[in-house]
């Protein structure tokens, strides 16, 4: 990779840059027909060829697709690295270099093809069970993280980074599960108790933060990592106490969640895919609705957008904060509740939320805080996560590879400049590709 | 540009003028063409290259670290050290080199002042020495009166003419034609982009404005007389503190009527902001009554206010009056989003929005590309239309409008000041804050001056600019007060800040 002078590098293009500045928060539709409206002034080319020339111009699509590329590069580098093995054959790669090259393949490309069958498809299933197999478990991953994505983008929307989804999300888990083993309700409501306690549990635990940053101004950063911290120790310390913990076990596991409390799967056993699926797509639909053609959203994208007009136009910035950070708080709630309703676990233990608040983060990002872009940067992680438990079992590479991967997506994403360096796309679009990170801070 | 020349840049906004100073100055890379210095074409690179090549530039919006000194500020950039690789600051040789420069051109700043303690005329002398030390022989002063009280203008026109006496030449950037008159000996005229002519300054106003904006332009108000009503707005004894718990409005009365402007006069921090802000609901009332139409309305949200029939221009447009990232048709309901035809319930009606979104542009003459753009990317005046014709489109009883045309161009001016107008005379109280002496005088029918968080004085639209000017000073015509006077009228040098601070 050279490293060519970056004319789109983001100091140098203070124009770009204001562009940037307006189009970040998901004003891209608007800046869309500007932008396109420029080359139909010259002789109008063919649809093909513009669509090549929109292709490989350095659109959101194009950049997070490239990210993606970028990052399983670096990772099969980490893959022969981590290899002692395959690292052995480079010692000698001078003398005969095909060693090192076919062994780097071999396990690199095994790696990707397991990554791939394990989340998608994968082309030596002989039933139906096992084809639907790799989708099933790709969408069982995905359904939480839809949630929390959409906690941390309307918040972010809001002007608020809610880091606190991993907390939300806990607090969810755990009235989810109270509610499913404690509460003898009949099948169908007690479902929709405890997916509703759920959605409380998060929806306090964000109106915490929310409620303290409208009235003493205190940062919703701060609130909301500490929180998770007491919401973490809070899960810890509940699950041993009398009643909640399983009485036939000392180790700390809760009581099992009730059959009648838990979500419809969506094919037979042992395809693990159940209904939060379904919620997720309903929620994603519904926090679109909300922000782009609900008074509440308007309310709360002027908010985010510019706290002082928004006072000064009547709308009350202090109660916008609260409902945006209860919205999110319930959110994750529901994601969290998912991880004890769903097919994951049926009980509460120390780590039954896994890491979904803070991968909710980065599901946020990218999908550049809009509704439908976070649920399929969900589905893109939930794959990612899928197809790192086939890699590991099949081809032994360790599962923290596919963190690394995420995180190593993330970061190209965040830095669009350098994804636009590294393959010299056309500038054109500069200002669509400004992080949607930078703001917030 | 000849040395020892001021040479004065003239243009509505989004003319280009600043654009091309940046082009200047190194920021923006030249399209095309090029830039001569002595006659030998010169490539810049970054803000560096220009200082090297001896151009300085003073921003519309200061340069400086607030919690800085002023000898550190002008340091900053150019830093002088010594003791070799340890490399400490050589604050006492900068400290001399500001004190020198501040004297030599009559600057008066004091280097060990901090600049957020200084008023802005002073920290504009600042940003001037900052570039004077770095021996620039051009300097490019982008607005510079736009943020001065008339008093600091003044000054400043005095330090440009030092400046030009001891052989530097400057570029005066502005959109205010009696500056430009008063100091520049050429003026450059620029619209769209494009020189359309150069003027002497013995050229009239009226020329000017008509070069600006290519077209005739009226810079007087034409109105009827005022048929005053019943009063609508009704303020006593009020008082209200700023941000820093200082108090801000202290004791104000004032009545609007029906059918009449109300203009408040004044500097720039007498407490005008406070007021109105208070009257909004945006700031508590520590004390006093604030009605209308016969109702107490302190206590009341913003929201309740906008909807008792009061429409608000706020005075800085970019930060209280619009959302940028939002589009044209949502900030024309920015304050109505919620009310039908525009939402229902929770829901919002895009096509409702969209569709009074295409009359308020067609009505109030608002040039944007689409009602879909985002109003961030219009020009001044065209922004300020957005919100005045958000504000005007409903019915009113009481209308404010703060500094309803700083930093909107000429043409924009005259059509915001006919809907000013027109507003009064179908019977709508009008309270217009404005710095602007003249906007004053044209619009309102009465004349009340604030200073220091009172109104010191409510005059009639035919007194004497100068009576104005010196009621804004704190100078009643019946008490000569030179104790006052000399604290606030004219911009404080470094060390007699302070006390008129505390």
């Amino acid at each position: 990779m050279t490293t060519h002078p970056q004319p789109g590098s983001p100091d140098k293009e203070p124009a770009s840059e204001e562009q940037a500045a307006r189009t970040a928060l998901g004003n891209t539709e608007r800046a869309e027909p500007a932008s396109t409206a420029t080359p139909t002034q010259e002789r109008r080319p063919t649809l093909g060829r513009l669509f090549l020339e929109n292709l490989w111009a350095a659109n959101t699509f194009t950049v997070t697709l490239l990210s993606l590329v970028l990052a399983m590069v670096v990772g099969a580098v980490l893959m022969i690295i981590s290899d002692p093995k395959v690292l052995a054959t480079y010692a000698y790669f001078t003398a005969r270099p095909t060693d090192a090259l076919d062994a780097s393949w071999a396990l690199v490309s095994k790696a990707y093809a397991n990554l791939f069958k394990g989340s998608v498809f994968d082309p030596g299933a002989t039933t139906l069970t096992a084809a639907l197999s790799p989708i099933s478990e790709t969408l069982t991953y995905t359904a939480p993280l839809v949630f929390t994505g959409l906690s941390v983008a309307l918040a972010f929307r809001g002007g608020l980074f809610n880091i606190g989804a991993q907390g939300q999300a806990i607090m969810g888990v755990i009235l989810a599960a109270l509610v499913g083993f404690l509460l003898p309700l009949p099948p169908g409501l007690h479902l929709l108790v405890a997916v509703l306690a759920g959605a409380v549990g998060g929806a306090v635990w964000g109106f915490i933060p929310g409620i303290l940053k409208a009235r003493t101004g205190a940062h919703e950063v701060i609130n909301t990592i500490m929180l998770n911290y007491i919401a973490v120790y809070f899960l810890t310390w509940l699950i041993v106490q009398n009643g909640v913990q399983d009485p036939r076990r000392t180790d700390a596991i809760s009581r099992r969640v009730d059959a009648s409390a838990q979500l419809p799967r969506l094919f037979d056993d042992p395809l693990r895919a159940h209904a939060g699926i379904i919620l997720a797509v309903l929620a994603t639909w519904a926090v679109a609705w909300l922000l782009n053609r609900s008074t509440l959203g308007f309310e709360l994208r002027a908010v985010g957008a510019n706290p002082d007009a928004a006072r000064t136009a009547g709308i009350s910035v202090t109660r916008t904060y609260v409902l945006i950070m209860v919205f999110a708080g319930a959110l994750a709630g529901l994601g969290g509740s998912q991880m004890v309703l769903g097919t994951t676990a049926a009980a509460l233990t120390p780590l039954v939320v896994a890491q979904i608040g803070f991968d909710g983060i980065l599901v946020a990002l990218l999908g550049r805080v809009k509704p439908w872009g976070v649920a399929m940067a969900a589905l893109l992680f939930g794959a990612l996560q899928a197809g790192g438990n086939r890699m590991q079992s099949y081809a032994s590479i360790s599962l923290e590879l596919v963190t690394v991967l995420q995180a190593l997506i993330v970061i190209f994403i965040a830095a669009p400049a350098l994804v636009k360096a590294i393959f010299q796309l056309r500038a054109a679009r500069a200002a669509r590709l400004q992080t949607s990170l930078a703001k917030g801070w | 540009m000849e040395p020892g020349e001021i040479h004065a840049l003239l243009g509505e906004n989004g003319a280009g003028k600043s654009t091309l100073m940046n082009v200047l100055y190194g920021l923006y890379q030249p399209d095309e063409g090029e830039i001569l210095v002595d006659g030998k074409p010169l490539k810049l690179r970054g803000p560096s290259d220009a200082i090297a090549a001896g151009i300085g530039m003073v921003h519309q919006h200061f340069m400086l670290v607030p919690v800085f000194t002023v000898t550190e500020n002008v340091m900053l950039g150019a830093e002088q050290v010594r003791g070799g690789i340890a490399g400490f600051l050589d604050r006492r040789r900068a400290r001399r080199e500001v004190a020198e420069v501040s004297q030599r051109y009559n600057l008066r700043v004091d280097p060990d002042a901090v600049i957020e303690d200084l008023p802005v005329g002073v920290q504009q002398r600042v940003e001037i020495v900052k570039a004077l030390t770095r021996d620039v022989d051009l300097l490019i002063l982008d607005e510079p009166t736009a943020v001065l009280t008339p008093q600091e203008t003044e000054e400043l026109l005095t330090v440009m003419r030092s400046l030009k006496a001891a052989g530097k030449s400057i570029v005066f950037i502005t959109h205010k034609l009696g500056e430009v008159k008063a100091i520049a000996d050429r003026i450059t005229v620029i619209r769209r982009g494009k020189t359309v002519g150069t003027a002497s300054p013995e050229a009239s106003r009226d020329e000017l404005a008509a070069l600006m904006v290519g077209r005739t332009v009226r810079l007087t108000v034409d109105k009827a007389p005022a048929t005053p009503g019943e009063p609508v707005l009704e303020v006593s004894g009020l008082v209200v503190d700023d941000e820093r718990q200082c108090r801000a409005v202290d004791g104000v009365d004032l009545t609007v009527r029906a059918g009449e402007v109300l203009g408040i006069a004044g500097v720039q921090g007498n407490g005008q902001t406070e007021l109105i802000e208070a009257i909004m609901g945006l700031r508590p009332v520590l004390a006093g009554t604030i009605t209308l139409e016969g109702r107490s309305i302190d206590g009341w949200s913003t929201k309740k206010v906008l909807r008792a029939g009061v429409g608000y221009v706020p005075e800085d447009r970019s930060v209280d009056g619009l959302v940028k990232e939002f589009s044209v048709a949502e900030n024309l309901v920015l304050d109505i989003y919620d009310r039908p035809p525009f939402g229902r319930g929770l829901s919002l009606r895009p096509d409702a929005i969209t569709k009074s979104a295409a009359e308020r542009i067609e009505q109030f003459d608002v040039r944007t590309s689409s009602a879909q753009a985002p109003v961030g990317t219009l020009s001044g005046g065209n922004q300020q239309k957005v919100i005045v014709a958000r504000e005007l489109s409903r019915p009113l009883k009481l209308f404010i409008a703060a500094q309803p045309t700083r930093g909107v161009d000429v043409g924009s001016i005259e059509f915001i000041h006919s809907q000013v107008v027109h507003e009064r005379d179908i019977g709508t109280a009008v309270l217009v804050v404005s710095s602007e002496l003249d906007e004053v005088i044209g619009l309102a029918d009465r004349i009340a001056v604030m200073y220091r968080g009172r109104i010191i004085g409510i005059v009639g639209p035919d007194t004497p600019r100068e009576e104005i000017g010196l009621l804004m000073a704190g100078i009643t015509p019946d008490r000569d007060a030179p104790a006052t006077s000399d604290g606030e009228a004219p911009a404080p040098e470094g060390p007699g800040s302070e006390d008129e601070k505390a």
